[in-house]
């Protein structure tokens, strides 16, 4: 399956004026890789740049790169510019190129994705490039590998899907990097590591591995390390599986760095990372009979510092916030934050609009937030009763309820993000439109994610979806809003004013120009 | 469409599926932006049609073989709330027989609110059946013959009843936990059974979730063969071999 180098990478789509070859489905991937067996390694060259299959010549990328340059005058603090964009261009999305989760590790140099074929593909952040000093890190290609494969469970005749539901990124505390991915079922703890000497002048193998013939060996030699190309590397190091009746829908690593726990619809189980046969059950809120259930955890996450602190959510829109030293089964809440329903806005619709889709602690730890259906809420951890922010996402699409429902929208998860400061929250929305809200500003704004806004240090302009009346120029009604288009997952950089978001099968990454 | 378990299916597909869904709608009134309802508070008694779009998205989903409990809970509570609009005063009667229907649309809206919600009570009891949880001295009639309506007798809701994990032996659970979701469904030439046949005794003419309590020795034996192998293959045959 090797490339024939050149114009196969995504570096491709970027070249002006050349044709778009079409790739065979089968081998179309999101990413550049090509020669990369399932399990393994991207192959980098010795200039440190990951080699991957057919990347483009430098023009195609500086196309694709962001630039520092002049800023107009913007409304807002931030000014965001498009600086990449990864995935097929083609109309026709392959079910298994969807991506279904994105995320940054602890220092930002690395950024993961889950898609709905098992795979993880990690990008990692070039180093600055003092040829082009107003060229920011480029995330590239960085190891590509099958987390999960779709299982079929025979005695009970159905399929366990291989879509990658979350990845959680480990501290790093050495060379490697670690990260726990899960789809339905199982989750796995994966070890990516660089490799970058080996081993040669074996006694017993050839260079090639042939074993040799013990009689012929006359002489004996110390095999001596010699430098390699660089090779990333990642490996299963533990299989927590088996735990969970139901789906997976959240998983979320301890501070402490030695445990974590995994949500599924009814159940919550504590991991230690090291232990993989058995698993404590901290929540359960399964009833004995399930006819009377009404209820179901839809996601769950640890305090950022306070190790004994975790929260989760539920379809009803309310918030446990549980404490572990205080009981094995953690079935009674220290605190139990939800919002009174506004009677007047009361419809058939009020409780699956209240459906908490997402929760996020603020990085400080004082705040968090959850995302249901129309809003972004930020709670204060020491005030119960309501939250102290609310933001609206898409209130127009409140009169169009009946319609979502009717066509399953309404049931769509939509995550948010924090930045690393806790001073704005990032949501998406429909029509590859993404919502950013300025918490000290009280501004928000909506952006979107489009090959037409692809050009390199563009400007992202500010979005606006009319809501009735007279619509002005550039902007969208609510009735032409494509809501096959839907942005449920985007990351925010730990540190620096660096996004990204996820477009169905594309992967955008943009970047703030003041800076 | 039954027998299509978890078969993943391109978005193509789906999107059909989607269309055709909405082909069925009878009467699209909240689309009308015009509408007064739709911009004012809503109303307060549901249109049958958005009930019978909740009905037809709970028996999807049901359908499903492993259902999405999220989505399952959601649809459900927002069936009841329609009811409870649509007939405020109806009270529960004691659980009976629950309808079996041929068309679930038609005779659910055809019969009462009360059978209407006896029937969600009876599908997600169907849940709890499968989970094993149910009381034991449950009344036949509940249990279930293998013409339930559609939505209740999905081939198996085995998301429901994965066997304890924490013990790893498959068979910890009993024998009835083992065999209660192993879907005969593909081998029964009819999954609807019309109101009047009333329950079915044998075990194997429905989805094998209701089997499990008449199974006797022999059909338990016979079972045990087939997926323990060599193992059940030195035991003794039961009496009805």
């Amino acid at each position: 399956m090797t490339s024939s180098g050149g114009a196969t990478g995504i570096g491709r789509h970027f070249e002006k004026g050349k044709k778009k070859k079409k790739i065979p489905p089968r081998r179309r991937r999101r990413r550049r890789q090509r020669r990369l067996r399932p399990e393994l390694s991207a192959r980098r060259g010795a200039s440190g740049r990951a080699r991957s299959a057919g990347q483009a010549p430098s023009r195609a990328t500086a196309m694709a790169g962001a630039g520092g340059g002049g800023c107009p005058a913007g409304g807002n603090d931030f000014q965001w510019c498009f600086s990449q964009v990864k995935g097929a261009v083609d109309e026709d999305v392959a079910e298994a190129d969807i991506i279904s989760t994105v995320e940054f590790n602890y220092s930002g140099d690395l950024l993961a994705t889950g898609d709905k074929g098992g795979r993880v593909v990690i990008f990692q952040r070039e180093q600055e490039n003092k040829s082009r000093p107003h060229s920011r890190g480029e995330y590239n290609v960085y190891s590509t590998f099958q987390s999960h494969e779709p299982e079929f469970d025979y005695l009970k005749s159905l399929e366990i899907e291989e879509k990658i539901n979350k990845i959680r990124w480990l501290p790093q505390q050495n060379a490697a990097h670690f990260l726990l991915s899960t789809n339905d079922k199982t989750i796995k703890l994966w070890k990516i590591s660089e490799r970058d000497k080996r081993a040669e002048g074996y006694n017993l193998k050839d260079e090639d591995g042939r074993l040799r013939d013990p009689f012929r060996i006359t002489a004996l030699r110390v095999p001596i390390l010699k430098p390699m190309d660089l090779m990333v590397e990642a490996s299963p190091r533990r299989i927590f599986a088996n735990a969970h009746m139901y789906h997976i829908s959240s998983i979320s690593v301890n501070s402490d760095h030695e445990t974590y726990l995994s949500a599924d619809d009814l159940r919550i189980n504590l991991w230690h990372l090291e232990i993989t046969d058995r698993s404590f059950n901290i929540v359960d809120i399964k009833p004995a009979n399930m006819e009377e259930l009404t209820e179901v955890i839809t996601a769950a996450a640890f305090h950022p510092h306070q190790c004994n602190v975790f929260v989760y959510s539920s379809s009803k829109g309310t918030i446990w916030l549980c404490d572990m030293r205080s009981s094995a089964l953690c079935d009674r809440h220290s605190k139990f934050f939800e919002e009174p329903e506004d009677p007047s806005s009361r419809s058939f619709f009020s409780e699956i609009i209240s459906f908490i889709s997402d929760v996020k602690f603020s990085h400080s730890g004082r705040y968090m937030m959850t995302r249901d259906y129309l809003s972004v809420k930020v709670w204060d951890l020491n005030m119960e009763n309501r939250p102290v922010e609310t933001h609206q996402v898409h209130e127009y699409l409140r009169s169009k309820l009946c319609s979502l429902y009717e066509n399953d929208c309404i049931f769509d998860k939509f995550e948010c993000c924090w930045n690393g400061s806790d001073s704005a929250i990032m949501t998406g929305s429909y029509n590859n439109f993404f919502r950013m809200f300025d918490r000290n500003t009280r501004r928000d704004v909506t952006l979107e994610a489009s090959r037409e806004n692809s050009k390199p240090r563009a400007s992202l302009k500010p979005r606006k979806v009319c809501t009735g009346g007279k619509r002005k120029k550039d902007e969208i009604s609510v009735d032409s809003l494509d809501f096959n288009k839907k942005i449920l997952h985007t990351a925010w950089h730990p540190v620096e004013n660096i996004i990204a978001v996820a477009a169905t099968n594309n992967l955008y990454i943009f970047q703030d120009k003041i800076n | 469409m039954m027998l299509s378990k978890g078969l993943k299916r391109k978005r193509e597909e789906e999107e059909e599926e989607e269309e055709k869904k909405e082909d069925l709608e009878v009467d699209a009134w909240w689309l009308d932006p015009g509408h007064p309802a739709v911009t004012q508070t809503p109303p307060t008694v549901a249109s049958s049609s958005l009930f019978d779009l909740s009905v037809l998205k709970l028996h999807h989903s049901l359908r499903q073989s492993e259902p999405d409990l999220r989505h399952l809970v959601l649809v459900v509570n927002t069936l009841r709330r329609i009811q409870a609009s649509m007939a405020p005063t109806v009270t529960l009667p004691p659980v009976p027989s629950p309808p079996i229907v041929p068309s679930v649309a038609d005779n659910l809206l055809a019969s009462s609110d009360a059978t209407l919600s006896t029937s969600i009570a009876s599908l997600l009891e169907d849940l709890s059946h499968i989970e094993g949880l149910s009381q034991a001295p449950q009344p036949l009639a509940d249990e279930g013959p293998p013409g339930r309506p559609v939505g209740a007798t999905p081939p198996s809701l085995g998301a429901l009843d994965l066997l304890s994990p924490a013990t790893g032996c498959l068979l910890d659970d009993g024998l009835e936990g083992l065999f209660e979701d192993i879907d005969t469904s593909m081998y029964d030439s009819e999954l609807w059974v019309p109101a009047s046949e009333g329950l079915k005794p044998g075990p194997e003419d429905g989805p094998g979730k209701e089997g499990a309590p008449e199974l006797d020795e022999a059909e338990l034996d016979y079972l045990m063969d087939v997926l323990v192998g060599t193992q059940a293959l030195e035991r003794p045959p039961g009496p009805g071999r």
